[in-house]
């Protein structure tokens, strides 16, 4: 590919350039221009036809697009992930739907020793540009399998870019980007946000594929989220700066790879560092982060890096699940550790 | 071959052509309840056994109903409605014997019926406030399973277990044992599915493959996943298929006790297709009205597992006006049971998320429960206080 996040698409566009979006709206649109601006575009899952999809992330798009580009697919992971891997082998760019996390593990031989190293076992020559939009994360008082957070996965797994969006302008133009890659793509969506509402600016994105946004600045502490946990960490962010305490917040937006280079600028300047995510703790993406801020800002530090994530336990029955996941008061908790250094 | 989809056209003709003649299966009630007498499914049953599975489908439909309005007014977080489905899991429910072992789908709600779980227990699944319920070796019953297909595969490895313990062919109808897997249409493209057809096969398993056809996977028509019957693919992996009308309670009841029977015989696997239908939507979250084609579910509805029963019962005088009135208001008194049980179940406490993690101690989940502990009297402390 050219370049993560060089593709933008230049349409005019009416009726107004910025709209007020959900999340799943804003991916339905960015979905749709995808689809218009290049044919071999194709969108694969379960029930992403007539029902436009669980959380309605596909709705119309079957009617407009007809059934050869947006397929029902029978009910098999593997055979969603494995086909499509043969689809773009043979020049098209599928994007698949995983209905929930919790469904992604049937396909997992398929992700992580196919799709993942397919360009690295052909030497170069074969490229599989899939996008694979996993559904991800807790908080909507789901039955078991329906919560669950498994980047870490697949960000450990090489082959893979990673990414996350938080908010409709990040999915609407992130979706596209993913598409617009010649990598495989896992593209993860916290549900929770679907149907939260924000400004879109159908004229650019916000930020190529593969970099960290900084979304709110601040000066003590950088706090370092993604997808769900976005929102979470700004009204943090927020609760404190009401206690006099100016905390930045960075949305780290791809998980593989990290753009580190983000982070360590922000936490040259606040000194502390605090990662939040719904995964757990154990092994997650904010291991790695702080191992390498760790190494990247030894001197700088004035504590060590901090985690707020799931405990190590499977997601538990949802009448619990608000005291499992990472709210504004653990993240609160944190920040108060991280600055009593 | 007149039952194979049109080749092309992704959603081919549907597979309910209207009057539902078309479809062969075996069937002891037609859906005027006129008795038929198949000689390969010869089926005695006393007027106490017919009145039982009138009981069943009334009460279970009741259950079902009641959980329903649950979901609606916010005291379950989902339901999975069985609704048209009561006869298929009664007749494959009953056909149990005791020791026998089942494997549920998430939509089972007649099987857990038939074993004795507590509805209460079911309840506590979508209400959130447990991830199961109940110890599957107490009934025979192992856990409703969500992520699709995955049961069959553990229903397929347990029956090994049968083998090995010698619980097969002894001819001690209190010793030999059979395993029934349930899944749905759906569940048969997945690859742990045809793992589990393939294990059973080549290892002559004392196995009951319980697939309900009931026409949809959320809005996808079984055509999306079978090109031909679905009790056809049996052949190909070596062992019989048959197909049997899901809303006839007593055919189901017969052929699910004939491949039970089988089984424990030692004469290997069976594959059933229960063909019915989903009367309502695929879940409480669902509409199917963006995907239901109009007119299915009025054809469907004249061919109700619990009205042809009714028919039956007062064609043979098996039962009267007095007798359904009296169900009728079992019925009534499982709904308020059910809805008080509902209501009462408890919330687990917060630190149970730690419980039962592993068998033994393990250092990270006690340390993150004592973390936990400690976060949580941080609150308590604080609140005491001011
Ligand atoms: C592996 C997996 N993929 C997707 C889902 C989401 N899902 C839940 S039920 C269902 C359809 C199941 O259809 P079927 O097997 O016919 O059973 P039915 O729901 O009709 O009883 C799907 C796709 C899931 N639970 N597990």
């Amino acid at each position: 590919m050219s370049g993560p996040g060089d593709h933008q698409v230049a349409d005019s566009i009416e009726p107004a350039d910025v709209q007020t979006l959900t999340m799943a709206r804003a991916l339905n649109a960015g979905l749709r221009r995808a689809m218009e601006s290049d044919p071999t575009v194709l969108v694969m899952g379960e029930d992403v036809g007539a029902l436009g999809g669980v959380f309605r992330v596909t709705d119309g798009l079957a009617k407009d697009f007809g059934d050869e580009r947006v397929i029902d697919t029978p009910l098999a992971e593997s055979g969603i992930v494995g086909a499509a891997i043969g689809l773009a082998m043979r020049g098209y760019r599928p994007v698949c739907e995983i209905q929930f996390d919790g469904f992604i593990y049937p396909a997992f031989d398929q992700l992580v020793s196919q799709l993942a190293k397919m360009h690295y076992r052909t030497a170069g020559a074969v490229r599989v540009p899939v996008v694979v939009r996993v559904p991800y994360g807790g908080g909507i008082g789901a039955v078991e399998h329906h919560s669950e957070s498994p980047e870490a996965y697949f960000a450990h797994t090489a082959g893979l870019r990673v990414v996350t969006c938080a908010t409709p302008q990040d999915a609407h133009w992130m979706i596209q980007q993913a598409i617009a890659s010649d990598d495989p793509v896992m593209f993860f969506e916290p549900k929770r946000r679907y149907w939260d509402k924000g400004s879109v600016d159908l004229r650019a994105a916000s930020a190529p594929l593969d970099r960290a946004r900084v979304v709110r600045s601040g000066e003590r502490l950088t706090i370092a989220a993604y997808g769900p946990m976005v929102r979470t960490a700004l009204d943090a962010a927020t609760v404190a700066e009401h206690e006099g305490i100016s905390i930045e917040v960075v949305d780290l937006r791809s998980l593989s790879p990290l753009d580190v280079p983000t982070l360590v600028a922000s936490v040259e300047r606040t000194r502390r560092l605090v990662v939040v995510h719904e995964a757990q703790t154990f092994l997650g993406m904010g291991a790695e982060i702080a191992a390498r801020i760790t190494e990247a800002c030894f001197y700088q530090l004035e504590a060590p890096v901090l985690r707020v994530g799931g405990f190590h336990t499977p997601y538990p029955a949802s009448r619990v699940e608000e005291d499992y996941l990472p709210d504004v008061d653990r993240v609160l908790e944190a920040a108060d550790r991280v600055l009593a250094y | 071959m007149s039952d194979l989809a049109s080749p092309r056209g992704p959603a081919g003709p549907r597979s309910v052509p209207p009057g539902g003649e078309a479809i062969d299966f075996v069937q002891l009630l037609t859906p005027d309840g006129a008795r038929k007498r198949p000689a390969e499914y010869p089926l005695d049953v006393d007027a106490d056994t017919l009145r039982g599975f009138y009981r069943d489908l009334v009460l279970l439909r009741r259950f079902d109903t009641e959980a329903t309005a649950l979901q609606r007014h916010g005291e379950l977080g989902l339901w999975a409605p069985l609704l048209g489905q009561e006869a298929a899991q009664i007749g494959a429910g009953r056909a149990l014997a005791p020791q026998d072992f089942a494997f549920p789908t998430f939509r089972e709600h007649g099987l857990t019926w038939c074993r004795g779980v507590d509805p209460a227990q079911v309840l506590a699944l979508f209400r959130g406030a447990s991830l199961g319920g109940w110890d599957p070796a107490v009934h025979n019953l192992h856990l409703y399973s969500i992520v699709i297909g995955t049961q069959v595969l553990h229903a397929a490895g347990y029956a090994m277990g049968i083998q090995r313990d010698g619980h097969v062919g002894t001819g001690d109808p209190a010793r030999d044992t059979a395993v029934l897997a349930c899944f749905g249409d759906g569940a048969t493209s997945q690859g742990d599915v045809n793992e589990a057809f393939v294990f059973a096969s080549v290892f002559n398993l004392p196995v009951v493959f319980f697939c309900q056809n009931n026409q949809f996977a959320i809005s996808e028509p079984n055509q999306r996943q079978s090109r031909i019957p679905l009790y056809r693919r049996a052949s190909g992996f070596g062992f019989p298929g048959v197909r049997v009308d899901g809303n006839d309670v007593l055919a189901v009841y017969a052929v699910t006790r004939d491949a039970l029977d089988r089984a424990r015989r030692g004469e290997g696997p069976t594959f059933i297709e229960a063909y019915t239908y989903r009367m309502g939507a695929h879940t409480t979250s669902d509409d199917p009205s963006r995907y239901r084609p109009t007119g299915e579910l009025e054809h469907w509805q004249q061919l109700d597992p619990i009205d042809r029963l009714v028919e039956y019962l007062l064609l043979t005088q098996t039962g009267d006006e007095r007798y359904f009135a009296e169900i009728a208001a079992e019925a009534d008194a499982l709904g308020v049971r059910v809805r008080e049980a509902c209501r009462s179940i408890p919330n687990p406490l917060p630190e149970s998320m730690f419980d039962h993690v592993h068998v033994e101690p393990h250092a990270q989940v006690d340390a993150d429960r004592a973390w936990f502990r400690a976060y949580q009297s941080s609150f308590e402390t604080a609140g005491g206080a001011a």
